[in-house]
Order: structure tokens, then C-alpha cells, then sequence
């Protein structure tokens, strides 16, 4: 073969070789490590997947923050005014958290439909709220007056 | 008065901006010096204009005229004159005018500087600058205008700055970071004059190159303030989160890094010129494509202003209607201006090749990441996100990869390299490094492989830099001389790359030794990490300027001897009854000491307290520094310098094409 055109074939060769790990790491990491959304009303209905890493989110139940006294545990509830479903974290929650707020957590669902939350988010400012919640208040009718 | 003044003087600037993108345009088609001519003029009253229009927003700010709905939703009486300063860009609207006001300064810093172009290309760049101008223009007076006034019903007083943003980083960083992505519309200017004119050569690379450079600098130190902000204001000591939004400035960075190395190539040696113009395509689209995730509100983010869909869809028609016409463009002219020219398998070339593969795919990675729940949740595919362990995974091999890439490639020769040379070079770089990389692990607590890993690139990288400093320092007159004759663009080299080693070095040890504690306190509680003793002494009130504030006492101390007091706090911000952690830090440039109250706990006798220590941690902003400071040395080059003066000889000879030989070790 001519000499030019065989390193363009190893520079081809190596291109596709890298790309083809690249595709191939895409994925892998992409299959361990997108969470998906589920709503109050899905968990409650047990659409939720049990011990899967996901995204849940509706608003904090008024008078249902429940701080241990000696520990950084924490329980509240979030609801879609439709259903709710019981969060447990420990740890500090984010300073805009506060009951009758959106918030986003995640974490896993255990056996009792209990989501385990390793991190709680909440939204940044008055006005804004994650499109997730949003859309899952719409959903569900009852949400409109305190949006 | 004077906003509807600002908002005429941006309808002036429009109409200035339309006539710049097509007067001197049809001067250099028809080759009419006289319409060429308008360029500078047409270049200088947009940005006055604009720069009118900007100063007119910010006197409505500083006078508290709440009259203007911008400055209603957006400040306060009793903000501090600087967070009321910085508050012109802290929403959507203000926020555009910036961009604005930096698009039509890069535009008008073209026009000063570039007075030894062409007449013809120089109409032909500032031109396209016209059009992207006329975009934005069109996009803020039609959907997003400032100036919209609240009447009869002037508010008695603003319902204030986000008190997330009433910060000193954040005065800063949004025009550092707009200085970088706009400044990139330069390099696509002159890449799509280029094309215009068929004529791709190592002078194109040449011009275009210090201006790529400039804007790098900009959104290097732009990203490098937005994380050290995250890290204090917002994060609880995070430094990244691969947020969508993080991921929109990192974008164009990847890619201009690219662009920057592949310039060099193309101006050195006149090869992958297509590639760098392409490239030059894709950064300014990927800064446009940030544009739009930042503003249209697509994301769940600080900087998702609370907006209505036509602006996303407005930003979105901007940046389609810029890819598929430059894409266009490219497609009839880059087979147009194919060169021959040859390189081994193993040179600068093919290094620098890799450098642009690698970080390629890095960007590609990212973007996956950043926009396929975006285009999932578009399609009706469900709700989801991607999550950090996704972006560790896929990127961190990637910037592994372009690091040992990287200390090979330093010592690499144009043309061709010896393959035995490079690789006795090469011997004592991969000894020290694997040296470091076995003794720091151990010595900071213990062997993690991607310390191992990351250690070994960081150093590698440092090892190589500095053994070619020495091997290209060699001199008859000795070492002193050898050094002084390096050439600064050289140094500029040294120091991006230094700059590099010195941000993975942090990461690294950051991520595998920081110590994060989370610990519920009452005041007289210790809680300890490693040798260090946090004592929970106190805590009180403090008044600010807009807010009320508990602020919680701790003494740090290493075996009983005092290292820092710290004075974390709690505030309450008085208009948007909103809670800010402020967070108390001891700043090193081996370790920071970081608390953070949280929340009160059992009816507020005691706090949860989050208690860290992050080694390493000032050298991920430390180094993104030495590379701003790296690109400032390499566009003060001498030859850039040099030209100036020559500048009225090269005038007269209206010189174009002709490619200066490679000074020697220049960068690459």
C-alpha cells in the first residue's frame, strides 16, 4: 500500500478505535447513572421501581417535617395534592427547603414505599419552580390554587 | 426620560448593526472601497450606542427608579451601590444587554486593532459581527426589553437582587464569562470571511489566533469565578456539579481549547485548515448553544430566570439559523481550499491531532450528558436527569488521556520526531511522576486508584513542562541567557500547561481527601476531622445592610494549638424573607477550612453543622489563573508586538497571505 495512504489508515483506524470506546463507556455510564422522574401518585401506586436510584418531586406537606431531636435525621412528605409519599434524609436540607414548597429529592425506594433521599433539593428563587414539579402539580388538578 | 432614551439608543444600534452587516459586506463582494470604509464608522456608533443604552440601565439601577419594571423585579433601596450595580445583569433582560455591550466591544476592538487586515476581510469580519449583532439586538427589543416601564403603578421599592446573587464573585463573573463566550464570535467572523473569500491560509490562523486566545483567557477565569462561587455561596463546598448549566460554559471552553491548539498548527504549518475553521463553527455555536440553555429556561437552575417560551425559541432560531448557514457556507468553500502537505506519524502535528480528538470527545461526552433528558423530555420519553457518577465516568479518563497526551507532545518537533529522542525524554518525566504519584496518595491517607491516576497525569504533565524548559534553556552563555531567550508565547505555553497540571492536581486530591462531616452541634461541642478539633463556641445576631443574620463562633484547633476562628452564618435577607448560608471558610493554598450552619434543630439549641476540609482545593481556581496568565504572555508575543509598529509599512503593502516561519518553540 502506499505509504500515505496507510498512515491515513492508521489515523482512520485509531479515530474509529477511540470513538468506538468512547460510544462504548457512553453507555455503560449512561445505563448506571440516569434517574429517572416519578411523581408522589406513581410511587404511591408502586410504579416506582424498589432499590433504583431516582428523581421524585411535588411539594412539602404542610406540618409534616419531622426532625429527630438528637440525630440530623429527617421525615417530611411530599405530595401532588393527589397522593403522597413519605421522604426520610439525613443530613442538612438546602435553605430554601420549608414546607409548602416544591423540592426535588433523590434517592431509592425502599420495601415499605418510603423514599430514602441521599440529596433534597429545592427551588432557587420565589418565582421559579423545577418544570418536573410544575408539571406534575398541573397533572394533577387540585395543585392550581397555590401555584 | 432617560430609559425610553436607552431604549431608543438600542433601536439606533439596531439600525447601525443592520447597515454593518450589509454595506461593507457588499463593498468587499463588489470591491467598492468606498462601502468597505463604513465598517470602522458603522462599528464605533453601534457600540456607543449600545454602550448608551447599558449606562442608561444602570443610572435607573443606582437612582432606585422603580418605575422600570427590570429595576422593580431586580433591586431594592436598600441593595449596597454595588450589588445595585452588579444588579443590571442579575436578570434575563440586563443580562442580554451585557452580552450585547461585549459583542459590540469585541466588535469595535476588532475594528481598532486589525487595521493591517485587508480593508476587504476587515469589512467582511466586522460584517458577520454585524449580523450576530443584529440577532441579539432584534432578540432583546423584541421579547426581552429592559426598558419596559411599570405605569401608572410605580412600586414603592424593588422586590430586590436574589440574595444568591448579592455576592463579590458574582459582580465578576458574568462579564468575565460573556467576555469569553462572545469573544469567540471573533474567530467565527474571521472563519466565515475566510470562507467567503475561499482563501484559507496560515495568515487567516495568524489574525485570528490572539483574538481565540484573549477569549479563552476570559471564560477560563469566567468558569474558574462561577465554581469558586458555587464552592463558598452556594455549593456547601462543592466545586462542580456538572450542572447543565456549568456544562453550557465548559462547552465552548473544550472546544476553543481545540480551536487554540489547532490555530497553532494551521498558522505553523498550514495544514488542517478546514478543520480549523470548522472548529472555529462549532465554538461559537456551542457559545450560542449555552446562550440558549442558560436563558430559555429549559433548565432548573440559578440562572434560569423565570421566563416565557419565546425566548428559548428565539435564541434556539438564532443559533439554527447560524449552524445551517455557516455549515452551508462550509460545505461549498472548504473543499476549496485543500493543501498538501506532509508530517510523520509522529510529530507536533499528529500530537496536537490528538489533543483535538480527545478534547472532542470529552465535549461530545459532555453534551450527551447535558442535552439528552432535554431532548428526551421533548420528545415524550419521560422526565430524567443524568446524574454526576455519569460525567466522573465518562470524563475523567478523557482529560487523563489529553494530560499524557500532553507530555509527550510538549517535546515533539514539527514535521517529524525521532521516535528513540522522544522516548529518552520522556524516561525521567514517567520516573518522578510515577514517584509522585505512589508517595502523595500514601502520604495523604491512603492509595484510591484515581488518585493514583490523576496524581500521576497532573505531575506528568509538570515533569514534562519543565523538562523541556530545561532542555530548550540550553546555552553556550549559560542557563540565565538560555532562559531569557525563550520566547513569551512560549511561557504562555509553560504556563497553560502548568495551569493544567495544577487544576487536575487539585481535583484530584480534592475529590479523593476532602473531608466532608456532616454533625448536629450545640454550642461547646467538638467535632473533629484528622488532627484538627472544631469547637462550636458561640452563636449571635449581626445586622447587615439588608438583612439580619445569626452568625455562629468556631475555633479551629490542631493539637490544642489555635489555627483559625470561624464565623459561619445564617442570614435572612429583609425583602425576600430569604435564607442564605454563608459559609465560614479558612482559605490556605494547601487545605481550606470550611463550616456551614445549617438548620436549627430541636427548637434552635443546637444546629446541623457541616464541618470540611478540602486539601488541594484554591489549586483548581490557582490554576485556571496560570492559564489566563498563560494566554495573556502569549498574545504580549514579540511578534505580535513587533507588527504594531510595522504596522504602516504592512499597510501600504496591504499584505496578505504570506505565513511568518516558525519561531522556535513556539506554542503549540
Amino acid at each position: 500500500m502506499h505509504p500515505q495512504r496507510k498512515r491515513r489508515l492508521t489515523i482512520i483506524l485509531v479515530l474509529v478505535a477511540g470513538l468506538g470506546v468512547a460510544v462504548a463507556l457512553v453507555t455503560y455510564a449512561f445505563r448506571q447513572n440516569i434517574n429517572l422522574f416519578y411523581d408522589p401518585s406513581q410511587i404511591a401506586a408502586g410504579e416506582a421501581p424498589v432499590d433504583v436510584r431516582i428523581r421524585a418531586g411535588g411539594m412539602v406537606e404542610e406540618g409534616s417535617v419531622e426532625r429527630d431531636p438528637d440525630s440530623l435525621d429527617v421525615a417530611f412528605r411530599v405530595t401532588d395534592f393527589d397522593q403522597s409519599v413519605t421522604v426520610r434524609y439525613t443530613g442538612i436540607l438546602p435553605d430554601l427547603f420549608a414546607e409548602g414548597q416544591g423540592v426535588v429529592a433523590m434517592g431509592r425506594v425502599n420495601e415499605d414505599g418510603v423514599l430514602v433521599a441521599d440529596q433534597v433539593l429545592a427551588k432557587h428563587d420565589e418565582e421559579y419552580m423545577p418544570p418536573e414539579v410544575a408539571d406534575s402539580l398541573k397533572q394533577s388538578k387540585s395543585g392550581d390554587a397555590s401555584m | 426620560m432617560v430609559p425610553e432614551f436607552g431604549h431608543f439608543a438600542l433601536i439606533l444600534a439596531l439600525a447601525l448593526a443592520v447597515l454593518l452587516s450589509s454595506v461593507p459586506l457588499a463593498g468587499a463582494l463588489t470591491g467598492r472601497s468606498a462601502l468597505q470604509g463604513f465598517a470602522r464608522p458603522l462599528a464605533t456608533g453601534q457600540f456607543v450606542f449600545i454602550a448608551i443604552a447599558f449606562m442608561a440601565l444602570t443610572r435607573a439601577f443606582l437612582l432606585d427608579d422603580f418605575s422600570v419594571a427590570y429595576v422593580a423585579n431586580n433591586s431594592n433601596s436598600l441593595l449596597p451601590w454595588y450589588y445595585k450595580f452588579s444588579a443590571v445583569w442579575g436578570g434575563h433582560e440586563g443580562s442580554l444587554l451585557l452580552w450585547i455591550l461585549v459583542l459590540s466591544g469585541w466588535t469595535l476592538a476588532v475594528a481598532i486593532f486589525s487595521r493591517r487586515l485587508p480593508a476587504d476581510l476587515l469589512a467582511q469580519v466586522l460584517s458577520v459581527m454585524g449580523m450576530v449583532n443584529v440577532g441579539f439586538l432584534l432578540f432583546i427589543l423584541l421579547t426581552s426589553n429592559p426598558f419596559e416601564r411599570l405605569l401608572p403603578n410605580v412600586p414603592a421599592d424593588g422586590t430586590d437582587l436574589n440574595p444568591l446573587l448579592q455576592d463579590v464573585g458574582l459582580i465578576i463573573h458574568p462579564p468575565m464569562l460573556y467576555m469569553g463566550y462572545v469573544g469567540f464570535s471573533v474567530a467565527f467572523a474571521f472563519a466565515i470571511a475566510a470562507l467567503m473569500r475561499g482563501r484559507l491560509d496560515s495568515a487567516w490562523a495568524r489574525w485570528t489566533r490572539p483574538w481565540t486566545t484573549v477569549a479563552w483567557c476570559f471564560l477560563s477565569l469566567g468558569i474558574a469565578l462561577g465554581s469558586w462561587w458555587a464552592y463558598y455561596e452556594l455549593g456547601w463546598g462543592g466545586w462542580w456539579f456538572w450542572d447543565p448549566v456549568e456544562n453550557a460554559s465548559f462547552l465552548p471552553w473544550l472546544a476553543g481549547t481545540a480551536l487554540m491548539h489547532s490555530l497553532a498548527v494551521t498558522e505553523k504549518r498550514g495544514v488542517f485548515k478546514s478543520w480549523t475553521v470548522l472548529l472555529a463553527i462549532l465554538t461559537f455555536s456551542l457559545s450560542l448553544l449555552g446562550t440558549f440553555l442558560v436563558r430559555s429556561g429549559v433548565l432548573t437552575s440559578v440562572h434560569a430566570f423565570a421566563s416565557d417560551p419565546t425566548r428559548g425559541q428565539f435564541i434556539l432560531a438564532l443559533l439554527g439559523i447560524t449552524i445551517v448557514a455557516s455549515l452551508t457556507l462550509y460545505g461549498f468553500r472548504a473543499p476549496a481550499v485543500h493543501t498538501r502537505v506532509r508530517y510523520g506519524a509522529l510529530s507536533r502535528e499528529v500530537f496536537l491531532l490528538m489533543n483535538n480528538v480527545l478534547l472532542m470527545a470529552a465535549m461530545l461526552v459532555v453534551l450527551v450528558g447535558t442535552l439528552y433528558p432535554l431532548v428526551l423530555d421533548y420528545l415524550g420519553g419521560g422526565t430524567l436527569s443524568v446524574g454526576e457518577p455519569y460525567f466522573n465516568l465518562t470524563f475523567s479518563p478523557l482529560a487523563v488521556a489529553v494530560a499524557l497526551m500532553l507530555g509527550a507532545g510538549v517535546f515533539s518537533r514539527w514535521k517529524r520526531t525521532d521516535g528513540g529522542w522522544l522516548g529518552r525524554q520522556l524516561l525521567w518525566p514517567a520516573a518522578v511522576s510515577l514517584l509522585i504519584a505512589v508517595i502523595v496518595p500514601l502520604w495523604l491517607g491512603g492509595f484510591e486508584p484515581w488518585a493514583f491516576v490523576g496524581c500521576f497525569a497532573a505531575s506528568w504533565v509538570l515533569v514534562a513542562t519543565v523538562r523541556d524548559i530545561w532542555g530548550k534553556s540550553a546555552s553556550r552563555h549559560g542557563r540565565m541567557h538560555g532562559l531569557r531567550r525563550l520566547t513569551r508565547s512560549y511561557y504562555g505555553m509553560v504556563f497553560g500547561h502548568l495551569g493544567m497540571a495544577v487544576v487536575m492536581a487539585g481535583a484530584t486530591v480534592v475529590s479523593n481527601y476532602g473531608v466532608e462531616r456532616d454533625v448536629r452541634m450545640t454550642p461547646g461541642d467538638q467535632a473533629r476531622i484528622g488532627d484538627l478539633t472544631f469547637r462550636f463556641e458561640s452563636i449571635g445576631d449581626r445586622e447587615g445592610p439588608n438583612y439580619t443574620a445569626q452568625q455562629g463562633v468556631f475555633e479551629v484547633r490542631e493539637e490544642g494549638r489555635l489555627v483559625t476562628t470561624l464565623y459561619p452564618e445564617k442570614r435572612i435577607y429583609n425583602v425576600q424573607r430569604s435564607v442564605m448560608t454563608e459559609a465560614g471558610i479558612d482559605a490556605g493554598l494547601f487545605r481550606d477550612l470550611f463550616v456551614a450552619l445549617g438548620e436549627p434543630v430541636n427548637g434552635a439549641s443546637a444546629w446541623a453543622v457541616r464541618i470540611q476540609h478540602k486539601p488541594l482545593v484554591r489549586w483548581l481556581w490557582l490554576g485556571a489563573i496560570f492559564m489566563a496568565f498563560g494566554g495573556g504572555l502569549a498574545i504580549s508575543d514579540k511578534r505580535y508586538r513587533l507588527r504594531r509598529r510595522e504596522r504602516k509599512e504592512t499597510d501600504r503593502q496591504n499584505a496578505s497571505g504570506v505565513g511568518e516561519p516558525a519561531a522556535e518553540g513556539g506554542p503549540g
